[in-house]
């Protein structure tokens, strides 16, 4: 178990190693001169500019530059902000935990519901209430986070004054509730697809119908045998679209004004603020690939035929 | 009483193909459905006027009838998707074939670059791309057609694997086709289903990315009628003129969940397996 869990950690380093290097080319594949004047600067004198580029490093060539930002990111120093004169780590480090908060409870309401609803479906197949809880689920992938987002707004701020619009209210729960809803809904529905489909592929295998004939009551049927093969099947789906609902926090951040690392890199890419734009994406997909990591972990728990492939 | 029986085991397939097709045809005849201009047409005098006979779906704050931006919108979410997603094939079918037929190395770095793609969520890297281009509808072109190939790369390749030692393929090779026309003659058709599913729900993808984008200000451009960027200001209006959010984001979905139910109803269709247990 202890290999497994080694030699699938390890895999992972090609991967941020990569990721990594094709965002940094991306966000500093323009020349530093012209990076600063971006930066709304125009006014500097040639000389001013030179200082700025040796306090910012932009006078190396990009491999070098790439080098140094990947030491200093194993140490947790992310650079500085352009605009702020802040190390980049303090800046994302005050806004991390409204977005980690936003995505938890999103996440609680996306498991909670999603997949006991794809699981009952499933077991009433062809039901109304299956077809209902169905077309549901099509129409949640479909929606619009934003705009499911400002419906909520509408329907429950304005008309009905339940929530609190907009805004991070010193963390208060009522805050939360509308910005968590819209960005669990969709991946919500998507855990509900998935976990219909993969119950359904699983109640014709062989197995099922072995322990049927043995007799074994449908309860067990459904807990031992179904749900836990169903699982690694929802895992995979639950672990890749992960991504998409942390991506999306970017919107409803923006949509809430929530104080997250989702508004925080919009804002950055305006201010032409590439250090604090490159720190926020590049924590972004390291969270994403943690939970994929962590998913791969859990298969080998749940199947323990898997550690031995 | 053949065909409604049809119909129902193809729901999806229909109901779907009827909203695209709906979509498609208000994009392309934008300038006669739309009764006014989108964007010239605009009087102070009508600003936020709720949706009436003269405005079916009401005005926005700068007096624009909202149905006439909402049906021009859509030639740029679809012109968005179907683009992008293009590109997207081409890439994922060239690079993917590459992969699958020539092994080896080039297999390995393919791959490789593959991960890595799918380790990015789309809308972060179309993220970083405008970051490095800068807002605009020409860069949300490059940026959503440039980072959404790696499903079409990964099924190409195992097909491309599985074909390429099969019979028919060793007869060509023995009537000396070239291996780019082996390739593109006989591996290709046979993952042309699969990649059309794929298609699909990408240009749906696609769409929800854009609208997205032009939410936050970084894609199309005001004053461009688009469906997002007609969102971007709604939470403003929100008290005094709610019918602004409404009317685009009620088309975003009705596009996309068209869409998804298309590539729901394509993949039954060409998958036996699935449409058998149904």
């Amino acid at each position: 178990m202890l290999a497994y869990f080694i030699r699938r950690t390890l895999q992972f380093i090609p991967t941020i190693i990569g990721v990594t290097l094709i965002i940094f080319l991306l966000l500093n594949v323009l020349p530093g001169n012209a990076a600063l004047m971006a930066g709304g600067r125009k006014e500097l004198t040639a000389q001013a500019i030179e200082e700025l580029k040796e306090k910012w490093g932009l006078h190396h060539p990009i491999h070098v530059r790439y080098a140094k930002y990947m030491i200093g990111l194993t140490k947790g120093d992310m650079g500085v902000s352009y605009l702020r004169d802040e190390p980049v780590s303090d800046v994302i480090g005050a806004r991390i935990w409204p977005t980690l908060r936003l995505s938890m409870y999103a996440m609680i309401i996306a498991v909670g519901i999603g997949i006991p609803l794809g699981f009952y479906s499933a077991v009433k197949q062809g039901t109304w209430l299956d077809s209902l809880s169905m077309v549901g689920a099509v129409s949640g992938v479909s929606f619009p986070q934003f705009w499911l987002g400002l419906l909520l707004m509408y329907f429950l701020c304005v008309k009905a004054q339940l929530f609190p619009v907009t805004g991070y209210g010193e963390g208060a729960f009522s805050n939360i509730v509308l910005p968590a809803i819209t960005l669990g809904l969709g991946y919500m529905a998507l855990l509900a697809r998935t976990t219909r489909a993969a119950v359904l592929e699983i109640l014709t295998e062989d197995y099922i119908r072995t322990a049927r004939s043995k007799g074994i009551s449908e309860f067990l049927i459904y807990n031992k045998h179904v749900l836990r093969n169903a699982m690694i099947l929802i895992l995979t789906t639950a672990g890749l679209q992960f991504g998409s609902m942390i991506g999306q926090t970017v919107v409803i951040e923006k949509l809430f004004s929530w104080p997250g690392i989702g508004s925080l890199v919009v804002d950055s890419i305006f201010q032409r603020d590439t250090p604090i734009t490159q720190g926020c994406i590049i924590i972004i997909i390291f969270v994403f690939l943690v939970v994929n990591l962590l998913v791969d972990l859990t298969y080998s728990v749940i199947d323990p035929r898997i550690k031995y492939q | 009483m053949k065909n409604l029986e049809q119909f129902t085991r193809r729901k999806n397939l229909v109901i779907g193909a009827i909203v695209t097709v709906v979509m498609v045809i208000i994009a392309i005849f934008a300038p006669l459905i739309a009764p006014y201009d989108p964007i010239y047409d605009a009087d102070l005098m009508v600003a936020e006027e709720p949706p009436s006979l003269s405005y079916i779906f009401g005005t926005d704050d700068q007096g624009r009838d909202i149905f006439s931006r909402v049906v021009y919108g859509a030639r740029i979410s679809l012109s968005v998707g179907l683009i992008s997603q293009l590109m997207n094939s081409i890439i994922g079918i060239t690079l993917g074939l590459l992969a699958g037929y020539f092994g080896k190395w080039v297999d390995d770095l393919i791959m490789g670059l593959t991960n890595i793609m799918l380790s990015i969520p789309s809308i972060i890297f179309a993220l970083a791309i405008m970051a490095l281009l800068g807002p605009g509808l020409i860069n949300v072109f490059i940026a959503l057609g440039f980072t959404n190939w790696s499903y079409t790369c990964r099924i190409t390749r195992s097909q491309a694997l599985y074909t390429k030692n099969l019979n028919y393929v060793n007869a060509s090779r023995a009537l000396s086709y070239s291996e780019v026309n082996i390739m593109f003659t006989q591996i290709l058709p046979n993952i042309v289903g699969p990649i059309l599913v794929i298609a699909t729900l990408g240009i749906s993808g696609a769409i929800l990315i854009e609208a997205s984008l032009s939410f936050l200000g970084l894609g199309t451009q005001p004053p461009t009628p688009s469906w997002g960027g007609m969102l971007a200001t709604a939470r403003e209006q929100l008290f005094t003129a709610p019918w602004i959010s409404i009317f685009p984001g009620m088309f975003i979905f009705l596009t996309v969940l068209g869409l998804n139910l298309l590539g729901d109803g394509l993949r039954d269709l060409l998958d036996p397996h699935t449409s058998q247990r149904k």
